[in-house]
């Protein structure tokens, strides 16, 4: 089975759980034998791709063109961090309006449509836009934000060049990015459409939805056969807000790969005393993390125990916002920002730390819980998680009970035997979370779209 | 000949309420939902099984037999939250018909951290029993029917009972059966009652499961099976939850219509009757020595004590809990020691088994925790509080001492 997946990000280059998800799933599809084509909008090369062939647009541009269908090549890691991506994404800059592209790509359709063209003609039709939209452009480097919704198009435009070159039976899009091409994709080859829900508006922004992102979220969910949600709590979401029938969103849980390295790294505990305890935050400082309630609860610990160290890592926009409401608290030397953390330096964080804590007002799915159990870490995740429908052992509580929140790091923190029970039963049951059986379930989704076509 | 001998475990634990480590009030149990749990299980289970059962028995008259062990802590709620149970129970107790069992009047472990604990424990309700019903009891059963040959031993030394109740365990019966009284090894005076758990359970568990190819059980079938003992057994010892009746199995599944109906069924065999437990022990010899060097129950499959002590948790908790009875003991405050004890009552160490907890079955039942974490952080806060209770009050009676003296 062949596997045309849109992708928005892969890792070692992610911002969050979507690089890591897709990481992880595309990598028991392909040890299950399915074959993946993995687009993403930016050059991935790394060790960690080589299960899947990787194509970005870099790789579509005219006078490469022939060399689409070959892997990437492997290179070390030294080598990339040698290279700088950032120039990347200025590529893609190309002030391409979206509508402009669902104007062109409405042509395309209607001469597919008419049967009068064979896809032979259809190709040149698209090659013909492409060139027009396609010059690499001097782009200054601004906000990205502003710019991607032409980038999301632009993608949208190269996914389906590079579709025409390829042989698949099912188009598999990730988060709205991915949305429109996955559409397009669908509408030029006629193979069905699977979208993959991670995250919703909702669950980034509340209740103040960007409408754009909203609409095209909504058209993806609507245009695909079948909807992937990676928890009840977002299939709710999906069904409720997006009015999409019940019966085409199935659940497929998130896994976890296994820790293959487990030794001991050298301690590097900066500004942390020895008998000290930690708890830590890792992910994104944005509103959808609460991390504003794992400072309320830190204070409240804090007031009953003294050696203990609360560990923020991560960036976002609340930054300045959280590393102020510390000090205002005056928990400033008490609390520890790290920034983003990436490989190694997220592995010695959670060997480091005596409990993780994931306060996220809106969190479809969560990997990173499972990561931390995957390393021995306690966890205390929030009910509005989706990954506390698969996990039974850890402690769970409302994102806005500070109070129990607080409760509960102090029992870990004071009552050694729950840590221990905690950590003993948590590392058994994620063993159990494999990428193995989201590439089953995917697979047997898969199937029935085609049985059904 | 085949004795039917009925017993049934009523009981219900002091429930704590939501305990922050925060929280400084010395009230630790939680009055609403006792209250509530209590009166719904009454007019569910208690009251209707009470009065139903109560009829047959004056239908009979003498021919029908049953006993109960009701915990200490049921009895105190009982008499707060519904009344009217306590007198059902006491119009039982007048028919004569009924024998009630000794056991410890919290329901706790305290067998197996301190036997002075134990022991004040089961006269603490020997008393209560004889005090509301005119029974001294003369057969003991233990918490769970945790039991193990020292367990026997100390039930001997006590000089006042002539049987302890346990569960029939397949691996300290061997090629032998339930249906005979056996007694402990190096004991003189006691005897042994085994439950027929095979029997037992077909009414407790699977009386309304409808994937049992013996589903639906009737009265008449339940009475083919007992007569089928005579010939291989003396007794027929059905020891069960009395929340079976109305509870865990509800009205509509006809539990209810099945006990009214079974003893006629039974007493159609002439061979057949009902006995109370001391009755059994005294019309029946032992006829072997049941040997069991290692702690039994009547839990799950393993009949072992895992599902009290299987973790990490469970074991703090019950070793906290005795490590302080030398404290609570020197206040010599009888709120702190009430309070005390009633944390020792096994559903709070029960709350916390992680053995099943995944699969979710029979340990949810009851259960007021969403994890068995979160019962332990519970049951620790407010052990943590109660050790500040009783050092507060022993370091305030030292200076009120030194400030006398001087």
């Amino acid at each position: 089975m062949k596997i045309f997946m849109l992708g928005w990000e892969f890792p070692p280059f992610i911002s969050g759980g979507l690089g890591t998800a897709c990481h992880g799933l595309t990598k028991a599809m392909s040890s299950l034998g399915m074959h993946v084509t993995f687009v993403v909008p930016k050059p991935v090369e790394t060790d960690s791709s080589t299960h899947v062939k990787m194509l970005s647009p870099l790789q579509c541009q005219p006078p490469k063109a022939s060399s689409v269908s070959k892997s990437r090549e492997i290179l070390t890691e030294e080598e990339i961090a040698n290279v700088s991506f950032r120039h990347i994404p200025s590529a893609l800059k190309a002030y391409t309006t979206p509508e402009y592209y669902e104007h062109k790509i409405e042509d395309i359709l209607t001469l597919r449509s008419r049967q009068t063209v064979t896809e032979e003609g259809v190709i040149p039709a698209i090659e013909e836009w492409l060139h027009e939209t396609d010059p690499i452009m001097p782009a200054k480097i601004d906000d990205y934000g502003d710019d991607m919704y032409s980038e999301v198009h632009r993608y949208a435009a190269y996914a389906v060049r590079l579709a025409l070159k390829e042989d698949f039976d099912i188009i598999h899009a990730h988060d709205w990015m991915t949305y429109p091409a996955g559409i397009a994709v669908a509408a030029v080859t006629g193979k069905p459409l699977v979208v993959h829900i991670h995250s919703t508006e909702f669950d980034r922004s509340g209740e103040h939805v960007n409408q754009m992102v909203y609409d095209i979220e909504r058209r993806g969910l609507h245009a695909a056969q079948k909807v992937i949600a990676v928890s009840h709590l977002t299939r709710n979401v999906v069904i409720s807000r997006y009015g999409v029938l019940g019966e085409k969103v199935e659940v497929v849980y998130n896994g976890v790969e296994q820790n293959g390295d487990n030794r001991m790294l050298a301690f590097n505990r900066v500004g942390i005393r020895n008998d000290e305890k930690i708890v830590l935050f890792l992910g994104r400082i944005t509103m959808q993390k609460g991390p504003e309630y794992f400072l309320m609860a830190a204070r409240k610990v804090l007031a009953e125990e003294e050696n203990v160290k609360f560990v923020v890592a991560g960036s976002g926009d609340m930054m300045h916002q959280i590393i102020e409401m510390a000090a205002q608290m005056g928990i400033g030397h008490k609390v520890l920002f790290t920034g983003f953390l990436r490989g190694k330096d997220v592995q010695k964080v959670y060997e480091m730390a005596d409990l993780y804590v994931m306060p996220s007002v809106s969190e479809p799915f969560g990997i990173a819980p499972l990561e931390a159990l995957n390393h021995d870490v306690p966890v205390l995740i929030s009910k509005q998680s989706g990954v506390s429908e698969v996990l039974t052992h850890v402690l769970k509580v409302d994102f806005w009970d500070v109070n129990e929140m607080a409760n509960k790091i102090l029992a870990v923190l004071r009552y050694p035997p729950l840590q221990m029970t905690l950590r003993e039963h948590g590392n058994f049951e994620v063993r159990r979370l494999r990428w193995e059986g989201a590439a089953e379930k995917c697979r047997g989704i898969y199937q029935e779209m085609l049985t059904r076509v | 000949m085949a004795s039917v001998c009925f017993y049934f475990q009523v009981h219900q634990p002091f429930r704590l309420r939501h305990y922050t480590v925060f929280e400084k009030s010395p009230r630790y149990f939680d009055e609403f939902k006792n209250a509530s749990i209590c009166r719904k299980v009454a007019n569910k289970c208690y009251l209707p099984s009470n009065r139903l059962l109560l009829d047959v028995i004056r239908r009979f008259e003498g021919r029908f037999k049953i006993s109960y062990s009701i915990t200490g802590i049921v009895l105190e709620q009982f008499k707060k939250y519904c009344p009217e149970v306590m007198s059902t129970f006491d119009a039982l107790a007048q028919t004569g018909c009924v024998e009630f069992i000794a056991e410890t009047y919290y329901h706790s472990l305290s067998f197996l951290y301190s036997s002075d604990e134990f022991i004040a424990q089961i006269n603490k309700h020997s008393e209560l029993i004889q005090q509301l019903y005119g029974q001294t009891p003369r057969v003991f059963r233990n918490t769970e029917l945790i039991y193990s040959n020292a367990l026997a031993e100390t039930i001997e030394k006590m000089d006042r009972f002539d049987a302890i109740i346990t569960e029939g365990a397949d691996h300290i019966l061997g090629h032998r059966n339930s249906n005979f009284v056996y007694r402990p090894p190096n004991c003189e005076r006691l005897k042994l009652l085994l439950k027929n758990y095979s029997l037992s359970d077909d009414i407790a568990f699977r009386f309304s499961n409808k994937g049992w190819n013996e589903y639906p059980l009737t009265a008449d079938k339940f009475a083919h099976w007992i007569n089928r003992v005579n010939g291989n057994g003396q007794c027929v010892n059905l020891f069960m939850d009395y929340e079976t009746f109305g509870e865990h199995q509800w009205e509509d599944t006809g539990i209810f219509s099945f006990m009214y109906h079974l003893p006629e069924k039974v007493l159609e065999h002439p061979d057949n009757n009902f006995m109370t437990p001391s009755e059994v022990v005294d019309t029946y010899d032992a006829v072997d020595v049941v040997d069991v060097p290692r702690i039994i129950s009547w839990a799950d499959t393993e009949r072992d004590l895992s599902a009290w002590l299987g973790n990490a948790m469970q074991s703090n908790a019950l070793h906290e809990i005795y490590k302080f009875e030398k404290l609570i003991k020197q206040t010599q405050n009888e709120e702190l020691l009430a309070d005390w004890r009633r944390l020792q009552t096994s559903d709070h160490f029960y709350y916390m088994c992680t053995k099943y907890f995944a699969d979710g079955d029979v340990h949810k039942y009851f259960n007021p925790y969403e994890s068995p974490y979160d019962s332990y952080i519970n049951f620790m806060n407010v052990l943590g509080n109660l050790r500040q209770q009783c050092t507060q009050l022993l370091s305030d009676d030292d200076s009120k001492v030194l400030s006398e003296t001087s």
